[in-house]
């Protein structure tokens, strides 16, 4: 069995006095899984994928992504682990709004030193793969949801990471969108991309998943391999 | 607390970054303001204020001769169209020696000849004195001199060897009269034990009159007071306006510099005011429009916003007072010892103008954007503060994306083009520091290059005076240099009135030769002969002063007469060049104004009925004698028979690569002795009060708008940061390391202070090229071209990157929260 792309042992988190956003938390997460991470408001669902994104430290614990300890990295560390090892699509898409949908896509590229030709054929090609290469030369405001959300699905994957990190990506999308943005999440594994998405959605996890852990409290409470999708 | 309470304090303790820079931005603002007024004041009419202010006399007589009574002379003070009188008080004229000092006054040089008067207190109801520094003389040993009488200090001792048993008197305390009605004071019974065996002191009295506005007023109230005496009692009577016009001449040159700056100054407080309070409430647009979604009314929200500005800017207003007040102590005080006048304080209607003016443009600058914002349909408020200015620059932003530079350099680039309105106003206050900054950087260069280029200081390695050295008998009166209070525009600038310490560090000199010394215009006169011969003699000028007539011009005309090879010397050409031999001269530009005279014209000296013409070869930079000395060839007066003073006569040499100073200067003493001359080595130029004046002005505030600048810089930044936050989340999470962060927030403000300086170098050197000019008009003089043209193009250069200087440096703080904000909140921000 390969090595786990994702490993929490003993990962705690706190936020001053209040009781623990996650306690104790053991997690593998092997490379072309599709992980999805259910739970109520205050679960603890957040705070896993800042952690794993490095944008966040435990408490206690190590976090390991890709080979790289999460958890101990400098700022310096964490900003480069980002651009090369996870891509991130967020709920409300972050996408910058004076910027075009292709300077958006290639900024994490041109973070890396990725010369401007090299990158915009890329992001290029990606736009094109999701279905939203004619709004290339647009500004994100004039993109509905779902294409928005496309953008950032492309973002995420410019650097080619080894984890694609989904925080409640059909969160703020109609159904319509959301089935297609499900739809791309599922060919996305299915191609081999190692995901693991936060959601309330249970159909969304349904979908989606090849593995379903839920969060209560900070603690896992269940972990179910999916059937087959 | 009402809900509008809770507002504003919510408003104030949140945005606590905003909060410290309003306080610093008042208080800032307040004390430029508080400097810039109170200079401004202070240069406007000095001496009239301090004459008022101390009761000036506008004559002091000196009576003498046992002809007159004490009661005689009382009785003056009831002479036709006095208004006032002090006295009479005991007077003696002396000739004092340095005694033991801790200002590093050679001991028994000789001092000018000294008038010191006896009184029991400084003050008399008129020509009251202020004590600068010390005390009053209460009893014996004890000695008060005048503030002009530096580089003397308190504890110091002064010998008056003429008097039974050669007294030392201690100084204890330094005054400052507004017409210099004596050169020291003593307590009254003290005057007496002073006078030389044989003579008896004087009487002098001090009035002031109903009319003594001009010369001829003063001159019918000297009539007036002659008058009520008998015949020949007056022996000297000093009217107050030659130290009015000194000192007008004195001031005049500051005040063109002193408006630049408090325009900058006052145009940049209210300027940053502008800025930072107006961008903060215009940031502040979506919270108004929150508040107005849960209910506030237009003019509540209004309310809140100007008293939410108005408390930070309170607190630095007060803060801005006492700094301004603490502050002006030294600014006003250095303006004062230049302008002669002593320190003023700031006039109290300063500390209520100045803060009701700041807090006034608080208010209004926190309206503005208040009522823009009140106004809005509250879902425009909502959506205008969030979108952070959708579709500004974007083109732009696009072309510079496009550049091959890292994308945190074109990011930051970019971001001036997003908010122009807000990249205009942050241009603006960079530019005014940038012009602040040239022009004081201009103006310090220029007034170095004067001091360097007046005439009255010495070149060269070695000074040989014809009287010199320390004597243990004073010479005769008339054999030092007299103290003329038209000597000097700028009585500063020749480093003292009139006491020359000797530094001498030869051999001892021979007796002092004292009488007037005919002009030699045959070969080299004794002494230079002795110059030239001496070994390690690279090359040498003499210089003397003679007075002599010129035709056309009343009474006499200074004339400075050169031997040897005078190109070397210290002054600088307005015009024309420096003479080359006999029969040419060059003159300073106030005689070819007061004369009418133009370069080229000759003119003709005068003397035992004698004349030489000579022609005039150029205009030069030179203020002694009101800018009437005449400077020209020795040999031109061959022929007029006319007399140099003694004192002087002096040569300056400078000594061939590898002497040593000091062996050349021993030996050269020895080679002058039978001469009566002494030589020392050149102590160099001698630290020029109105200059360093100057330059201390101009340093300060050059200060103070750059750091308004900066302050101005560091409100955008900090908002503009703000505002994007969650950009600024996004970037991270997407890699953007803290450095690259760092390195788009300080390009964002990098191409901005680049063009103020582009735009604010430019205008500040043409400032210079007015306020110069202006200065030496004012000084009745112009300004040699080279003391205006000192912008080099590298020095240029640095001053354009000043600009880059300022942004980067307002904007560091500012960029290094935003390096180290957490991005998991940065992204939670809305």
């Amino acid at each position: 069995m390969s090595e786990p792309v994702i490993q929490f042992a003993n990962v705690v988190k706190s936020y001053g006095d209040g009781p623990p956003a996650l306690v104790g938390l053991n997690l593998q997460v092997r490379a072309g899984e599709a992980l999805a991470v259910l739970g109520p408001s205050g679960s603890g669902k957040s705070t896993l994928l800042n952690l794993l994104a490095g944008l966040d430290k435990p408490s206690s614990g190590t976090v390991t992504v890709a080979g790289k300890r999460v958890d101990s990295m400098s700022e310096s560390a964490s900003a480069r682990f980002r651009r090369e090892r996870v891509g991130i699509v967020f709920q409300f898409f972050n996408l910058l709004d004076d910027l075009t949908v292709l300077d958006n896509v290639v900024l994490s590229a041109q973070l890396t030193g990725m010369s401007r030709g090299a990158a915009r054929s890329r992001a290029a090609e990606l736009l094109d793969s999701l279905g939203v290469g004619r709004h290339a030369r647009a500004f994100p405001g004039r993109l509905s949801g779902g294409e928005r959300q496309r953008v950032a699905v492309a973002r995420a994957l410019m650097n080619r990471p080894p984890v694609l990190l989904a925080d409640e990506p059909t969160g703020a999308l109609d159904s319509a969108s959301g089935e297609d943005v499900k739809q791309l999440l599922t060919d996305l594994n299915s191609a081999g991309q190692t995901i693991v998405l936060v959601t309330h959605d249970v159909l969304l996890a349904a979908a989606c998943a090849t593995r379903t852990i839920e969060l209560v409290d900070g603690r896992v409470v269940r972990d179910v391999v999916a059937a087959v999708r | 607390m009402s809900a509008l309470g809770s507002v504003v304090r919510a408003g104030v303790g949140r945005r606590r970054v905003q909060t410290l820079v309003m306080t610093l931005t008042t208080l800032v603002a307040v004390t430029a303001s508080v400097l810039a007024a109170g200079l401004l004041l202070a240069s406007a009419a000095p001496f009239e204020k301090v004459f008022d202010a101390q009761n000036g006399a506008h004559l002091s007589v000196r009576f003498d001769g046992p002809g007159v009574s004490a009661e005689q002379i009382a009785a003056t003070a009831h002479a036709s169209g006095v208004t006032g009188a002090a006295g009479p008080f005991p007077v003696l004229t002396v000739a004092p020696t340095v005694a033991a000092n801790s200002s590093d006054m050679p001991v028994d040089s000789v001092m000018p000849t000294m008038t010191v008067a006896g009184r029991s207190t400084p003050h008399a109801g008129v020509d009251d004195l202020v004590l600068t520094d010390g005390r009053w003389a209460t009893g014996p040993g004890q000695v008060v001199l005048d503030a002009k009488n530096a580089p003397m200090a308190v504890g110091d001792h002064i010998r008056f060897p003429d008097a039974p048993g050669a007294p030392t008197l201690t100084v204890v305390g330094i005054a400052r009269s507004a017409t210099a009605s004596a050169d020291a004071w003593v307590s009254p019974a003290e005057v007496a034990a002073l006078a030389p065996a044989g003579t008896e002191p004087g009487e002098q009295m001090l009035y002031r009159f109903a009319s003594a506005g001009t010369d001829a007023e003063v001159a019918a109230d000297r009539a007036a007071i002659a008058a009520a005496v008998p015949a020949g009692s007056v022996t000297q009577a000093a009217s107050y306006l030659p130290v009015k016009t000194a000192s007008e001449k004195t001031t005049a040159p500051y005040v063109p510099f002193v408006v630049a700056f408090a325009v900058l100054g006052l145009a940049m407080s209210i300027l940053i005011i502008g800025i930072v309070v107006s961008g903060a409430v215009g940031s502040a647009t979506r919270r108004i429009g929150i508040l107005k979604a849960v209910g506030f009314t237009p003019a509540q929200v209004v309310r809140a916003y100007i008293v939410q500005a108005l408390l930070p800017a309170s607190v630095g207003t007060v803060a801005g007072l006492l700094a301004g007040n603490a502050a002006a102590v030294v600014v006003l005080g250095t303006a004062g010892r230049a302008f002669g006048t002593g320190t003023q304080a700031v006039a109290p209607w300063i500390d209520v103008a100045v803060p009701v003016v700041v807090l006034a443009a608080v208010a209004a600058s926190a309206l503005v954007p208040a009522l823009r914002a009140g106004r809005l349909r509250t879902v425009e408020a909502l959506t205008l503060g969030r979108s952070g200015g959708t579709g500004r620059g974007r083109l732009i932003g696009e072309r510079l994306g496009a550049l091959p530079l890292p994308r945190p350099l074109s990011l930051g680039l970019a971001a001036p083009f997003r908010r122009p309105a807000r990249a205009a106003t942050m241009t603006a206050a960079v530019t005014l520091g940038a012009i602040g900054a040239t022009f004081g950087v201009g103006l310090a260069l220029s007034l170095n290059g004067i001091a360097q280029g007046m005439g009255d200081r010495q070149v060269g390695d070695v000074v040989v005076k014809a009287v010199g050295g320390p004597s243990a008998h004073p010479a005769p009166k008339g054999s030092r240099g007299h103290r003329d209070p038209n000597a000097a525009s700028l009585p500063g600038l020749s480093g003292g009135a009139g006491f020359q310490p000797a530094a001498y560090t030869g051999p001892a000199a021979s007796p002092v030769v004292a009488s007037p010394k005919p002009v030699s215009t045959d070969a080299p006169d004794p002494i230079a002969k002795i110059i030239a011969a001496q070994p390690g003699t690279l090359r040498w000028f003499g210089t003397g002063t003679a007075r002599l007539g010129v035709a056309g011009l009343a009474g006499v005309t200074p004339v400075a007469t050169f031997s040897g090879d005078s190109s070397w010397g210290p002054h600088q050409l307005v015009s024309g060049s420096w003479f080359h031999g006999p029969g040419e001269a060059v003159v300073p530009s106030g005689f070819l104004s007061t004369t009418g005279t133009r370069v080229g014209d000759t003119i003709t000296l005068t003397d035992n009925g004698h004349q030489a013409p000579v022609r005039i070869v150029g205009e030069v930079f030179d203020l002694q004698d009101g800018g009437m000395m005449v400077m020209t060839d020795v040999r031109s007066l061959a022929g007029l028979g006319a007399v140099e003073l003694p004192a002087s006569i002096h040569y300056d040499i400078e000594v061939a690569p590898g002497v040593s100073v000091d062996q050349y200067v021993y030996d050269l003493d020895t080679a002058l002795q039978p001469t009566g001359a002494g030589s020392h080595r050149n102590q160099g130029v001698t630290t020029n009060t109105v200059v360093l004046a100057m330059d201390t002005l101009a340093a300060m505030l050059m200060l103070l708008l750059l750091v308004t600048a900066g302050l101005g810089v560091l409100n955008t930044v900090v908002l503009d940061t703000r505002e994007r936050v969650h950009d600024l989340g996004v970037f991270k999470a997407l890699g953007m390391s803290p450095r690259q962060t760092m390195t788009m927030v300080l390009t964002s403000v990098a191409g901005v202070g680049l063009v103020a300086g582009a735009i604010g170098v430019p205008i500040g050197v043409v400032l210079h090229g007015i306020v110069l000019p202006a200065m030496g008009h004012a000084a009745g003089t112009r300004i040699p071209g080279v003391d205006i043209a000192v912008y080099s193009v590298p020095l240029l250069g640095v001053l354009v990157l000043g600009g880059l200087l300022i942004a980067v440096a307002g904007a560091l703080a500012p960029a290094g929260w935003a390096a180290r904000a957490r991005t998991a909140v940065a992204l939670r921000t809305e």
